[in-house]
């Protein structure tokens, strides 16, 4: 991963005790720092996006993916964690 | 930031089947020429394992570096009759098996260039091929054939219009025992573009360089769940936006992993395709596109005028997020790798006619159409001229890809599985063109004034 780089984390799926607790634990523990953090709850849907800085991981955002792809799986939640550029080319001209 | 706009990428993916549909590394064989045929099929398998080493590896991994799909790694190469024709009086089937073995060597799903360019006259090495495109798509399993038989400029080859007819069935009767798929990888074109991406119908045009990347975007169901979201109360004029809109930011994903690929790989960057490819999973479906403008099913009367506002939509929305667009970019119709339109064709309801009628405005031509297998092979040439003379006429390209079902009739099915998918036999007319079709000679190129 070349340095500075940043990934966006999405979680969705229902509302429950410690999703940010379990994502942000399992971030600290790849090195990863987290940047910003939104989240809204509508209804039951609970839905957060992080800014993550990858500059100083252990890890890179593919091997990430899979460590929160199974943590979604365990929570019932679906975590994506996909690399920043991907949103700054989709929707800024 | 915007989180609506990460949420909004997320359900595109998620629930939408945004894809990226394929990386297509186009590779020149024009060096592997020489006399001695086995020694020059040996190059052109060396030169292809060579160059796309790490192409298959480089694509699974911008996939998960960046989170997106990329369903398919293909190679499109020179149109194999520029490089047989150097070896006359051999036949050019090893170089289809060489073609082949390269490709389950470096792992892609297609390799497409077992082709010949003779819109204008069949050079050396073109006669050759053509005659053996049955035994080489019988005998291959990964190779994707393609012949161009007419163009704008040089109008139609009608000699190599009634060859084609016979061989498209030559090729279905080869392979009769596994559904006729033969027929589902040989495409007949007019004005095949150089760059596509796309298979069937990709190959490494003779002006390309000698190693290039290229791009297919895809995502049908995106554009058909914006329009679903929008409701009943937009104008055509506000959907034409949205499509727009939508194409827009499906086309930037396709130039991210396009100008990434070129990187990675230090092959230059040829084009991005910005094609609506439907895959037969219910949702990604440009019938679906269609219907969900208000349309009751695909095929009723204003399917062709909703088809040309989305094509149009589509290339304008696509053209501004890409710094090069090339290959077909439009909207495809193929009819057995689209929910919509198998259901249409099952109900009756989109009928042959109405898809040729299609073909003027979609981005491509009449597509993996499953026809009656006593279809002769007259007829099958008439279908194939009249779709030549629709590309010739309004400078478009549009290509025949029909699969005569051998031993099966209008109602029964064929299922070739995977993103062929499957689909209904169509009735075709029956009525004979065949003395027209013998006729043979040219159909000249036709006036580009005087447009009425």
């Amino acid at each position: 991963m070349i340095k500075g780089e940043k990934a966006v984390i999405t979680v969705i799926g229902k509302d429950m005790v410690g999703i940010l607790a379990r994502v942000s634990h399992m971030c600290a523990q790849s090195g990863v720092n987290v940047l910003e953090v939104t989240q809204s709850i509508l209804q039951d849907l609970f839905a957060m996006v992080m800014l993550v800085d990858m500059a100083g991981a252990k890890t890179d955002v593919a091997a990430l993916s899979e460590q929160m792809d199974a943590l979604g799986g365990e929570l019932g939640l679906k975590i994506h964690v996909m690399h920043e550029d991907i949103f700054n080319s989709m929707h800024r001209i | 930031m915007n989180a609506n706009e990460i949420l909004e990428t997320i359900e595109m993916i998620d629930n939408e089947d945004l894809d990226v549909r394929t990386i297509t590394m186009g590779v020149s064989l024009l060096d592997c020429a020489g006399p001695d045929p086995d020694a020059a099929a040996g190059r052109v398998y060396d030169k292809i394992c060579r160059y796309a080493e790490n192409l298959v590896r480089t694509g699974e991994d911008i996939s998960r570096q960046y989170g997106i799909p990329i369903i398919n790694k293909r190679i499109s190469v020179t149109p194999i009759a520029l490089v047989a024709g150097a070896c006359p009086g051999a036949s050019p089937v090893r170089f289809a098996q060489a073609l082949d073995r390269a490709a389950h060597t470096v792992g892609v799903n297609f390799i497409g260039g077992y082709s010949a360019l003779v819109q204008k006259g069949f050079g050396p090495g073109d006669y050759a091929l053509i005659e053996s495109i049955p035994e080489a798509l019988s005998g291959t399993e990964l190779v994707c054939s393609s012949v161009n038989v007419g163009s704008t400029k040089a109008g139609i080859n009608m000699d190599a219009v009634e060859k084609m007819g016979r061989i498209v069935r030559q090729t279905a009767e080869l392979t009769a025992d596994r559904d006729c798929i033969g027929a589902a990888k040989l495409v007949v074109f007019c004005n095949a573009p150089e760059d596509n991406p796309f298979m069937a119908g990709a190959f490494h045009g003779p002006g390309e360089p000698d190693c290039v990347v290229n791009v297919g975007v895809s995502g049908p169901g995106v554009v058909r769940a914006a329009i679903k979201k929008s409701g009943a109360g937009l104008s055509l004029t506000e959907i034409a936006e949205l499509v727009k809109r939508t194409a827009f930011k499906i086309t930037r994903m396709g130039q991210l992993v396009a100008q990434e690929a070129s990187r990675r790989l230090s092959v230059p960057f040829g084009i991005v395709d910005l094609s609506l490819a439907p895959t037969p999973a219910i949702g990604d479906s440009v019938a679906y596109i269609l219907e969900a403008m208000g349309l009751e099913q695909c095929g009723a009367h204003g399917t062709t005028a909703a088809l040309a506002l989305l094509n149009d939509a589509v290339k304008k929305g696509g053209v501004m997020a890409s710094s090069s667009v090339g290959g077909l970019s439009g909207a495809f119709i193929p009819v057995t790798e689209d929910a919509g339109m198998i259901a249409a064709a099952r109900s009756g309801c989109l009928s042959l006619s109405k898809l040729e009628a299609m073909t003027a405005v979609c981005s491509v031509g009449l597509d993996m159409i499953v026809i009656p297998g006593d279809a002769t092979a007259e007829i099958i040439s008439g279908i194939i001229a009249d779709e030549a003379a629709i590309g010739m006429v309004n400078s478009k390209t549009t290509a025949v890809r029909v699969i005569p079902a051998i031993g099966k009739q209008a109602g029964e099915e064929l299922d070739f599985g995977g993103l062929l998918g499957q689909g209904p036999v169509m009735p075709v007319n029956t009525a004979s063109p065949a003395a027209f079709i013998h006729r043979g000679g040219k159909i000249p190129a036709p006036l580009q004034s005087l447009k009425n």
